[in-house]
């Protein structure tokens, strides 16, 4: 049913979001072949998840959501993350 | 069905569509495939944890370009299934069912690259079971065996995300979706969004490692 | 008119096609107890297996196959479903004052899904080569390795996993979005508190586990490459995945036991709940941290030192919360006016059980003690003690509690009483005795025993048999109450929560007029209460 007040993103946001995708791919593509390893590591470990952010923030609207959505998504990725982090004390350590 | 003057009659249980609570489950479900594919994430980080050089230097039997193609394709096709909504939103219901075929035919040609991606590979004789890939170090079987179920079940996700966006290509046509009643639209953007930001990790760790 | 005789289509079709809660509700029910008398049967024939040492009844590969197929339906078919899918689908909608919840039609699909994956893991039994034999656990390289149906069985547990996350999903939906008026989160029954966070642990945990299983069919079947060894697989990878999400399972069984007994107490002991946010937090506290202790399920497997460390820590602290229910269960029991009725009985067992269960898991999350204990006798007491003397107790106070009103009967109250006799005394000479024999050193999954453990076995198998015996006397007393009960009155034990206020049983859409809730649950008059 209608909700009065939905946010419609316009257009030209989501181009000039895709157009910052496009262009931190190339960066990403590019340091990984060109520069020095140590580097393009730190680029993956940055750009991509600045990637992903952006498809979570813009395209799939969680920007303008509710703050509870948010704070979900966060503990869902934080959870992955802490059990990723707990399995390494194991990993490392063996 | 009889009832009692003190009883209102059946609420139609159809009548008062919660939109924020259809928004909320799809998000878990979200959640739920971001751990299906997390389980798979954690098995990678081990291994390239246990066998650095193989992972670093696998990538180099991969084809970065139809790696990277694939990339700005499923991208664009972000675009495009953003864009439908915005249109049906305003009322275009023309663009909006344009977008969405163009979201298709991205994802059709993301299946078709990995078609050709694959069959690259398997004539090289790198397949799970391949005599080839038995013979290599086990640092290569385990990079392979990871590739080839993440890419897979990716894969499996965008052919669900055609189909997912092909019915609502549908729902447009036949006016069931409209400027006022977007939910499943919505919904189903948010899953195809969901492949595009997977795919976002698969390309570095895969791709790029070399 | 209630849901029994409203809902569309007349017989057998106004059932498996209905998207009411309650009558969902009512299918897991049936099935869920159907299964679990295949599986305690299944443990019977264990039980007689160790008494018949020279020679065994049944040849070795056969036990190994009724451990694994005992496991598989207790866990994925009775324990795992449990609460939520019989009482949080009747009754949690109508405690938030809601009509059903968010996803109806989802819900139904749920039903379906476990239908399904029950069907896969039967067909497993008799097709290909047979039964699992890897216990429930599936453990690599071996689940990769052995002829038997591992593929299909696997596949039949992913299926129900499915039906566990949809059911997870849509209780988490409707208790954000369906709560009737003036019911805010702290005016919300504890139970509900319970199910929303195992909803939780339903939508996070289980996917692990369902690619966990995928990966073991994609490497039987294509040989994949991601476990097997031979490969370059690391089969504590695989022990890993599978207890990420199967120690959080553990708290999906218990977490709705303990709701419901929270319902129980203050309801027999006609005194509020002491502790309310204690309660409400410590579950989402026993929900999160439960998902960081897995790695006490593999102290001896391999693992780093630093990580059994790590996790032998985090394991203590989790028992933190599960202390905090027990203290707030008692302090209501305390100054309180007890009638011990049946529901009543079986919650104060729950608590007892459930302590020696838990206390047992303290002793065994030390690492000293775990060499000592693991794969023995012990460990099957301990999980019996926390699974069945707690979660399966709380399921069973809940159907005492619950089931005047979704059958509108009364069942005979004495007979009820009656059956906890051998259900209590069965129940700890076979998992008392599993500790000691445990203890002594008896490993488990064996299909003999030395000399030296043949009366603690002798005592566990008669133990057992005493056990189903009041097993069989709890559930035809309730049967017999569906066909041949009294009718019950709307409120039989003075319930002060949105269940007892409206008729008995139920009508369609459970109440007439959403109530607007003004006030926090568990306030007793003294007048009202019988």
């Amino acid at each position: 049913m209608a909700e009065a007040h939905v946010h419609t993103v316009p257009y030209r946001t989501f181009v000039r979001v895709w157009l910052l995708l496009l262009l931190l791919t190339a960066v990403l593509v590019l340091t990984s072949r060109l520069w020095h390893q140590a580097l393009s590591v730190w680029a993956m470990l940055v750009l991509t998840p600045i990637k992903a952010g952006l498809v979570l923030f813009y395209f799939m609207h969680l920007k303008y959501e509710k703050p509870y959505l948010r704070a979900l998504v966060f503990l869902t990725l934080g959870l992955l993350t802490m059990v990723i982090g707990l399995l390494f004390f194991d990993i490392l350590n063996r | 069905m009889s009832g009692s003057a003190a009883t209102p009659p059946l609420v139609h249980k159809d009548s008062h569509k919660d939109y924020e609570g259809a928004k909320l489950g799809m998000w878990l479900f979200l959640f739920t495939e971001i751990l299906l594919f997390g389980g798979l994430f954690i098995l990678y980080s081990a291994y390239r944890s246990r066998y650095p050089m193989e992972f670093h230097e696998g990538g180099q039997h991969l084809n970065v370009v139809i790696g990277v193609a694939n990339t700005i394709i499923l991208l664009t096709s972000s675009l495009t299934v953003a864009l439908s909504l915005t249109a049906i939103q305003k009322g275009n219901r023309r663009l909006c069912a344009l977008c969405l075929a163009a979201t298709i035919i991205l994802g059709l040609s993301f299946l078709v690259n990995k078609y050709i991606e694959w069959s690259g590979e398997i004539r090289h004789g790198l397949y799970p079971n391949s005599p080839v890939l038995l013979r290599r170090p086990h640092g290569d079987q385990i990079f392979f065996g990871l590739y080839y179920s993440m890419t897979g079940l990716h894969g499996l996700h965008v052919i669900a995300g055609i189909i997912v966006l092909s019915t609502m290509l549908i729902l447009v046509a036949r006016r069931k979706i409209t400027s006022t009643d977007f939910n499943k639209l919505e919904n189903g953007g948010l899953y195809w969004h969901l492949v595009d930001v997977i795919w976002i990790f698969l390309l570095p760790l895969f791709y790029l490692a070399a | 008119m209630s849901y029994l005789d409203e809902g569309g289509r007349k017989g057998i079709r106004s059932w498996i096609f209905s998207t009411d809660h309650k009558r969902i509700g009512i299918l897991y029910l049936a099935s869920m107890v159907f299964l679990f008398f295949v599986a305690v049967t299944i443990g019977v024939l264990m039980r007689i297996e160790q008494l018949t040492v020279h020679p065994p009844l049944f040849a070795p590969q056969t036990y190994n196959a009724f451990f694994t197929v005992h496991g598989v339906i207790m866990i994925f078919m009775f324990v795992l479903p449990g609460l939520p899918a019989v009482f949080g689908n009747f009754f949690m909608p109508i405690l938030i004052g809601a009509r059903d919840v968010s996803f109806p039609r989802l819900n139904l699909m749920s039903w379906y899904f476990f239908i399904a994956g029950t069907a896969l893991v039967v067909a497993s039994l008799f097709t290909g080569k047979g039964p699992p034999d890897t216990g429930w656990t599936f453990y690599v390289p071996f689940s990769i390795r052995t002829g038997t149906n591992v593929t299909l069985g696997v596949f039949g547990a992913f299926v129900l996993g499915s039906s566990s996350i949809l059911t997870g999903l849509n209780f988490l939906t409707t208790i954000h979005r369906l709560r009737a008026p003036g019911m805010g989160w702290h005016r919300m029954p504890l139970f509900v508190w319970s199910l929303y966070g195992t909803a939780w642990i339903q939508v996070l945990a289980t996917p692990i586990i369902g690619i966990t299983l995928l990966l073991v069919i994609a490497e039987r079947v294509f040989g994949i490459g991601v476990f097997d060894p031979a490969k370059g697989g690391d089969p504590l990878l695989y022990q890993h995945l599978f207890w990420i999400y199967s120690h959080p399972a553990v708290y999906i069984m218990i977490l709705p036991a303990m709701g419901a007994v929270t319902e129980i107490i203050p309801t027999f002991a006609h005194k509020m709940i002491f502790g309310y946010r204690a309660i409400a937090y410590s579950s989402i506290a026993i929900a999160f941290l439960g998902s960081v202790v897995w790695g006490h399920h593999m102290f001896t497997s391999g693992m780093s030192e630093t990580a059994n460390l790590v996790f032998s820590l985090l394991t203590f602290i989790v028992a933190v919360p599960s202390a905090i229910k027990v203290f707030n269960w008692t302090a209501t029991l305390h100054k309180g006016s007890i009638e011990v009725r049946p529901p009543m009985l079986f919650a104060l067992t729950f608590i007892f059980l459930f302590c020696i269960g838990g206390l047992t898991g303290l002793m065994q999350g030390a690492l000293a003690v775990n060499v000592q204990v693991h794969d023995t006798y012990w460990i099957v007491g301990h999980f019996h003690y926390v699974m069945f003397g707690g979660a399966g107790m709380g399921f069973f106070a809940a159907l005492l509690y619950w089931f005047p009103k979704m059958f509108g009967k009364t069942y005979n109250e004495k007979a009820a009483m009656l059956s906890w006799i051998p259900i209590f005394v069965g129940f700890n000479m076979l998992y008392f005795g599993m500790l000691v024999l445990g203890y002594m050193g008896m490993p488990r999954r064996y299909f003999t025993h030395l000399p030296q453990y043949h009366t603690g076995q002798v005592i566990a198998s008669v133990g057992s048999f005493i056990l189903a015996i009041g097993l069989v006397i709890f559930f035809a007393n309730l049967i017999v109450a569906l066909f041949k009960g009294k009718k019950a009155e709307q409120n039989p034990w003075g319930g002060v929560t949105l269940e007892w206020q409206i008729p008995t049983p139920p009508p369609l859409e459970n109440f007439s007029v959403i109530p607007t809730i003004k006030e926090r649950p568990y306030i007793f008059n003294p007048e009202a209460s019988r």
